[in-house]
């Protein structure tokens, strides 16, 4: 279980620029839970996600895993139990490293790095196995170097590689945004299908409605810094983007938009 | 054949010292100028060890050693302080040239002639044939950058050395390995300068005398060392960036002796080795820059 306790945070403290993002925000999500995240620009839907990882700091608040506070955890020791994919695809691989690389640094996650052989030669037809599965061609291109590939092959490794090891969260920050929507297709199916295989609590932040409907088994709609809408069960599943849609035009109004 | 083995001895020194210029400027991404301190370091400590009957060999380890200490100071500044990569590495080159005369006991120069260097090394030059005499510097050079150069490939090939790789390549995926990427960089910096140290301390026994002075410019006859490999053979994939690196810092100081040989003086050198590393990098960006030109012509033919 994990469970954000009256977050507060603000950016640009102490100027006149100061700007109250959460709020005594609080929201806890079920192990092996799918939650989709929607919202508009500035919502704080990716600040959510960096405060789980601990990419940004807090200003008051707490945060729990288990039971366990990992609030003053540092980035690094979090991401031991969590897998993230960005949305950027450059950032879940290393351009000048191979795919072979690629796949042995993340296949040594939560290993020790040291002097013994970066690749294990006994797992390269593990390694070919998982590319497989992702039906691009790419475990016949392990010499190859990340960098030439395309932005949805690479996402397509980010995937696998964020997902190769035991993790317990999978944190996905809208990452099929960059893809054309056949590719984004294609990488939406194969994290369904990592999700129910490992059984992983997942919180996936996503501007695409039809995948946030589609997809996962609660729905949260964020609008300045607070949950608007937050469905789960069969109230998710009866869910339309309609519905979505008109919520979400809503919120614009009271903005004056 | 004199100016041959010259160029040779003094670029093969320096390859040392470009090796762990490319761990930092080519692997790390990180301009680092505290080499110019760490160079004459390993100088200034070898001169004293010398000077005190430590064995020659035993200099080198321990020449590493104290550059990679001074490595980790300038990591630790720039990721535990916070402070600029290019700014941590001035503060430890700074600091380095009053450390440096205290090592060599508060003189600038401190010469150790008549006393046993690895070249000298009795038991190796006696084994060798007479006629061989005049190559044993480039020989025992050549042993040691080549232990060197396989060292760092194999290390390279190792889990450490990967995450090494990534550090420089993607930081936010070491992070996401659940690994500190500020420890993997001062590892980086340690090697980079425990290679700059070493160097110095094959220096100083090659000259037989240690001089405050020798560091100056260090950085950028590593940075056009390693630029001048790495362009050359970018092309060559059976040419691994290590091998490229040491041509490269022969062939840079085949550059530097032509220019000296043609009229100008010695105490010319910075300039010389300035205005080279100048028209390295003008050269360099333009054969960059010229593919790059042509890659956006072919867009847009490719479009109409």
């Amino acid at each position: 279980m994990l469970r954000l306790q009256n977050i507060n945070k603000y950016y640009n403290t102490g100027t006149v620029n100061e700007m109250c993002l959460f709020q005594d925000f609080n929201l806890t999500i079920e192990d092996k839970q799918f939650v989709s995240v929607v919202g508009s620009n500035g919502s704080g839907k990716t600040s959510m996600l960096n405060i789980i990882c601990g990419s940004i700091p807090l200003d008051s608040g707490s945060i729990f895993i288990g039971g366990s506070d990992i609030t003053k955890m540092p980035e690094h020791k979090r991401l031991s139990r969590i897998g993230r994919v960005y949305q950027n695809p450059a950032m879940g691989t290393c351009p000048h490293m191979t795919i072979l690389e690629n796949m042995a640094l993340a296949d040594n996650k939560g290993r020790p790095f040291h002097l013994m052989p970066g690749t294990n030669r006994k797992r390269v037809d593990h390694y070919r196995e998982l590319l497989r599965t992702l039906g691009l061609g790419l475990e016949d291109k392990l010499p190859v170097k990340v960098g030439v590939l395309s932005g949805g092959q690479r996402q397509a490794m980010a995937l696998l590689m964020s997902t190769m090891t035991p993790i317990e969260f999978l944190i996905l920050d809208e990452h099929t945004a960059a893809l054309d929507p056949k590719t984004a297709e294609v990488i939406m199916e194969l994290t369904e299908k990592i999700i129910r295989e490992k059984q992983l609590t997942t919180i996936m932040v996503t501007h695409n409605l039809r995948y946030a409907v589609e997809y996962g088994d609660r729905l949260l709609m964020m609008h300045q810094g607070h949950t608007v809408m937050d469905k789960s069960g069969s109230e998710k599943q009866d869910l339309t983007i309609d519905q979505i849609l008109s919520q979400f035009n809503k919120i614009s109004i009271e903005c004056g938009n | 054949m004199i100016i041959l083995l010259g160029v040779l001895e003094e670029g093969l020194v320096y390859a040392i010292m470009a090796l762990g210029v490319y761990i930092t400027y080519k692997i790390l991404d990180f301009p680092d100028l505290s080499v110019d301190g760490t160079f004459p370091m390993g100088a200034a400590f070898t001169a004293t060890l010398i000077l005190s009957g430590v064995n020659p060999v035993l200099t080198l380890p321990l020449s590493f050693l104290l550059g990679a200490l001074a490595g980790c100071v300038t990591g630790l500044i720039h990721v535990k302080l916070k402070v600029r990569d290019l700014l941590s590495g001035i503060i430890v080159m700074t600091a380095l040239y009053s450390i440096n005369m205290r090592l060599a006991g508060g003189r600038a120069n401190l010469p150790i002639f008549s006393k046993e260097t690895i070249f000298t090394n009795s038991r190796l030059t006696s084994s060798l044939p007479a006629e061989m005499a005049p190559y044993t510097v480039v020989l025992i050079l050549f042993i040691i950058v080549a232990v060197c150069k396989i060292l760092l490939d194999l290390y390279l090939k190792t889990r450490s050395g990967y995450l090494l790789r990534a550090a420089g390549d993607n930081d936010t995926l070491v992070t996401s390995l659940a690994k500190d990427k500020g420890l993997v960089k001062i590892l980086g910096l340690a090697i980079a300068n425990g290679f700059a140290a070493l160097a110095g301390c094959v220096y100083c026994q090659q000259k037989e005398v240690f001089e405050i002075t020798v560091g100056s410019g260090t950085i950028v006859i590593g940075l056009a060392n390693v630029i001048i490999g790495t362009q050359l053979f970018k092309n060559i994939p059976l040419i691994k960036p290590t091998t490229a690196v040491i041509i490269g810092s022969i062939i840079y100081k085949a550059c530097v002796s032509f220019a000296i040989s043609h009229g100008l003086n010695a105490s010319d050198l910075n300039l010389i080795i300035a205005t080279l590393f100048l028209i390295i990098l003008v050269c360099s960006n333009y054969v960059n820059g010229n593919s790059g030109k042509r890659g956006k012509g072919h867009a847009q033919a490719a479009k109409h």
